[in-house]
């Protein structure tokens, strides 16, 4: 149905779609809803990878064991995505797809290493998670893609995950947030990976700070001298929630903290 | 647009099958077709919580769905949570610790409280409160809605294990 109409969007969750319906900020040419389609809600294990269905709520998410065992970074972030109501109906891949840049589950999948599984008349392919997201609400996708599956790679070692958002109330958008992924083996940051929402067009990684803690002895005397490059080389938006300077301090303060509360997960202090 | 599709939706029990227009919201096909205005709406932005219902046992902002979107679906309105044996024990909750003022964030509010005590029956007030957080009540203070549900909580876990005591 997608297929020589560029016009037509996909309808999932429809929590990010319809409210912009509404204020007639998209006028689709036709809407097609995939929520009836079978086998797309799960959470699995699946050669060495995590593979989660596009169509699986953020509640599912947020609920699964599987994810909070493996990634604890995707639960912990899908939790604290709008409200009971929204995680209850929003997806995943809706979510991701849609590439706000103040959603939340786009740094995550980032810092995560994600590959987004996409389907179309062409067939199947993969899309790593950094080639992804390519502008506000743009995407590689072709126009008659669809996201099926997001999948991770499964860490091998004592991981340790935060999320933590700054927002005007609990159910608001992001002014800032910061997705934190800690490796350890014994006191030792073996990998790390920062994840930035609202800090630019597309969720992006916070390569500098990842690279001051791979391989060094966890403190945190480490992590606020890593948190001062969280701000390196972004160009965030102005507008009535904060300016660019704004959430650039926003981004070095919050980076420190979800790290120190990573690594508290991981039973590092 | 005046292209209609045929969708089947059972609300609070009753199955209704009507032809509506697809950019029609959930919360009015209830409100308007089906004449259930115990779903209110609020703000008709996803933010207030006052058009909840459960579809398929999940709590949803009805103002944020396509009616076509819940064919074939269960619905449960604020009208369909009353019993043969008298209100449901969040809405006594509501009755006995004066959980409303106005009472237009109650009929969402209430199916809110309904999600969290399914989901969790002996919820902390802090989970109270996380619950309710898709919900915004202007009157109250929250204070007497979170004493409500939990008064609820305890009328349900009492139920609960009255019910296995008799087995």
């Amino acid at each position: 149905m997608l297929e020589g109409d560029e016009e037509a969007k996909i309808l999932a969750g429809g929590h990010s779609l319809i409210p912009l319906l509404k204020l007639r900020l998209v006028q689709p040419s036709q809407l097609v809803d995939i929520a009836r389609l079978p086998g797309l809600s799960y959470v699995r294990e699946d050669n060495g990878a995590i593979a989660v269905g596009a169509m699986t709520t953020h509640f599912d998410v947020e609920r699964s064991g599987l994810l909070m065992d493996a990634l604890p970074l995707l639960p912990l972030t899908a939790a604290t995505i709008g409200d009971v109501q929204v995680r209850n109906r929003g997806t995943i891949g809706g979510s991701l797809a849609h590439a706000d840049p103040a959603a939340d589950l786009g740094a995550a999948a980032l810092a995560l290493g994600a590959e987004f599984v996409a389907e179309g008349p062409a067939g199947r392919r993969a899309i790593p998670a950094q080639a992804f997201f390519v502008d506000v609400l743009t995407t590689a996708l072709e126009p008659a893609e669809v996201v099926v599956e997001i999948r991770f790679p499964k860490p091998a070692g004592r991981v340790g995950a935060d999320y933590l958002k700054f927002n005007h109330r609990a159910i608001d958008w992001a002014i800032v947030g910061i997705a934190s992924w800690l490796v350890f083996d014994g006191d030792v940051v073996s990998d790390a990976a920062v994840g930035l929402t609202a800090l630019g067009s597309t969720p992006l990684r916070a390569t500098g700070v990842e690279q001051l803690l791979r391989g060094q002895k966890w403190s945190r005397d480490l992590a606020q001298a890593a948190a001062q490059r969280a701000s390196d080389g972004l160009d965030p938006l102005s507008d009535r929630h904060g300016s660019a300077a704004y959430r650039l301090h926003l981004a070095r303060v919050l980076t420190e903290r979800s790290l120190i509360a990573a690594a508290a997960r991981a039973g590092q202090q | 647009m005046t292209e209609t599709l045929p969708i089947s939706v059972t609300v609070n029990g009753t199955e209704y099958r009507y032809e509506v227009e697809p950019r029609l919201l959930l919360v009015h096909y209830i409100r308007d077709i089906l004449n259930l205005t115990g779903t209110h709406v609020g703000c008709d932005t996803s933010n207030c919580g006052a058009c909840t219902v459960l579809l398929d046992n999940r709590s949803v902002k009805s103002c944020t769905l396509l009616a076509v979107q819940a064919d074939g679906c269960d619905v449960t309105t604020i009208e369909g949570l009353a019993g043969e044996e008298g209100l449901h024990p969040v809405q006594r909750g509501f009755w006995e610790e004066h959980g409303l003022q106005c009472g237009y964030c109650t009929p969402g509010m209430i199916l809110s409280a309904v999600q969290l005590l399914q989901r969790n029956p002996e919820p902390t007030d802090d989970e109270i409160r996380s619950g309710i957080e898709g919900n915004l009540c202007r009157c109250t203070g929250y204070q007497n809605i979170v004493n409500a549900i939990r008064w609820a909580a305890e009328r349900l876990r009492e139920a609960e294990a009255s019910q296995t005591a008799k087995q």
